[in-house]
């Protein structure tokens, strides 16, 4: 079964938040990981990979690059 | 027909590292380029590097770390028999490096080859060199890691700029009644090649970071782990790991991974930047120096880098 919008932000925050230590509470879909979150661009592979193993759902580093915002990311994980 | 007669195992007897004397710190890199301090040390975790001048090649530092080892090893020049350099920076590839550098230590007549598996270079060799101490095709081997990646890199782009520096380690490996050096996990990523690459030879060396940076964080502490259980130790045993310093988050990374919880973990890279072949001999020399990895002591070895290669092993610390 799909997961749904709310369920992938939750675990998004979850590993954004073990990773940079950024408050889960501050994923929210409009934001963009590097102007708004100031996440690098290895912390967001870490966040990929972490992703991979959350939602069983493989982020290759040319897609990476695309994925400007935390909604960005939940559509890639449900598409 | 013979088989020739090997030593049961073999150690490693001493380390030597040796970097060039100018240093460039972080500020100077920005005065060139569009970086800064806080950048490259969040980024990287490099606070300063050294550079080799025009006159002091890959050739020169290799001596200077090698003299080093054969001094700390008490043997003299004429009981080695085996010479291998790990490079992938020789300005010329022809003739090889290990042949010159005997040469200038003294040592008349040795084998010597150079091996090419980039950052992998020093963990390739020195199994190399334990294999041909078993097997009875070499007594004592100095294994040289040397690199002098200046002359490889385009100062004007800040991916690499920022990373890549010069320097040379090295150890010399002779018989044992014990095995004091583990069987090596090895192997390689062809798929990968192209992540590291220099691609002519009027080009300069270019990295995708985030490829290298996902497989480096992935891919190999299951590498470090195999090692350790191919020589029966258990990471809690370790009393030091010395991972190939690419980039301190890369290292963190893969200690935490590991679960080497009692180990010293190799840092090298603030003050050396990453060396490529250089960097585990170099950064184990120093920490024996301040005296921060017990003699006797077990330390793991993993080198990774261009190829994509890798290499991993236990040793008994001289």
């Amino acid at each position: 079964m799909a997961l749904t919008e709310q369920e992938i932000l939750a675990g998004l925050g979850k590993i954004v938040n073990e990773i940079t230590g950024i408050p889960a509470v501050e994923v929210t879909p409009e934001k963009s990981f590097v102007d708004d979150l100031d996440i690098d661009s290895l912390s967001m592979v870490e966040i990929a990979v972490a992703a991979q193993d959350e939602f069983g759902v493989e982020i290759p580093d040319d897609q990476l690059k695309h994925l400007k915002t935390v909604k960005d990311v939940i559509n890639f994980i449900q598409a | 027909m013979r088989l020739s007669q090997g030593s049961p195992g073999a150690r490693v007897l001493a380390f030597g590292g040796y970097q060039p004397a100018d240093v460039v710190t972080n500020d100077d890199l920005a005065q060139r380029i569009e970086t800064s301090d806080e950048w490259i040390q969040s980024r990287v975790g490099i606070k300063e590097r050294r550079v080799a001048g025009p006159q002091e090649s890959e050739i020169d530092l290799a001596v200077q770390a090698g003299g080093k080892a054969l001094a700390a090893s008490g043997l003299s020049s004429s009981d080695i028999d085996l010479v291998i350099v790990a490079t992938c920076t020789l300005e010329a590839q022809i003739p090889n490096a290990a042949g010159r550098v005997a040469h200038r230590l003294g040592i008349e007549a040795p084998g010597a080859f150079d091996v090419n598996a980039a950052c992998a270079g020093f963990c390739y060799g020195l199994a190399a060199a334990n294999d041909a101490v078993r097997a009875g095709s070499a007594t004592n081997v100095l294994v040289i890691g040397t690199e002098k990646l200046s002359q490889w890199v385009d100062w004007d782009d800040r991916t690499t700029a920022v990373i890549f520096a010069d320097g040379a380690g090295a150890a010399v490996v002779g018989p044992s009644e014990t095995p004091r050096i583990g069987p090596v996990a090895w192997g390689s990523a062809g798929d990968k090649s192209e992540a590291i690459m220099v691609r002519d030879r009027n080009s300069f060396l270019q990295q995708e970071g985030q490829t290298v940076f996902r497989w480096a964080t992935t891919a190999l502490h299951p590498v470090a782990k195999a090692a350790c259980e191919r020589a029966g130790v258990d990471p809690a045993e370790l009393a030091a790991f010395i991972p190939h310093q690419a980039n301190l988050r890369i290292v963190e990374a893969i200690a935490r991974k590991l679960g080497a919880d009692n180990a010293v973990i190799a840092r090298d890279i603030v003050l050396a930047g990453n060396t490529s072949a250089a960097s585990i001999p170099l950064a184990l020399s120093r920490m024996i120096e301040r005296g921060e990895v017990p003699s006797g002591g077990l330390a793991l070895l993993l080198g990774f880098g261009a190829g994509l290669t890798y290499a991993s092993q236990v040793i008994e610390l001289p």
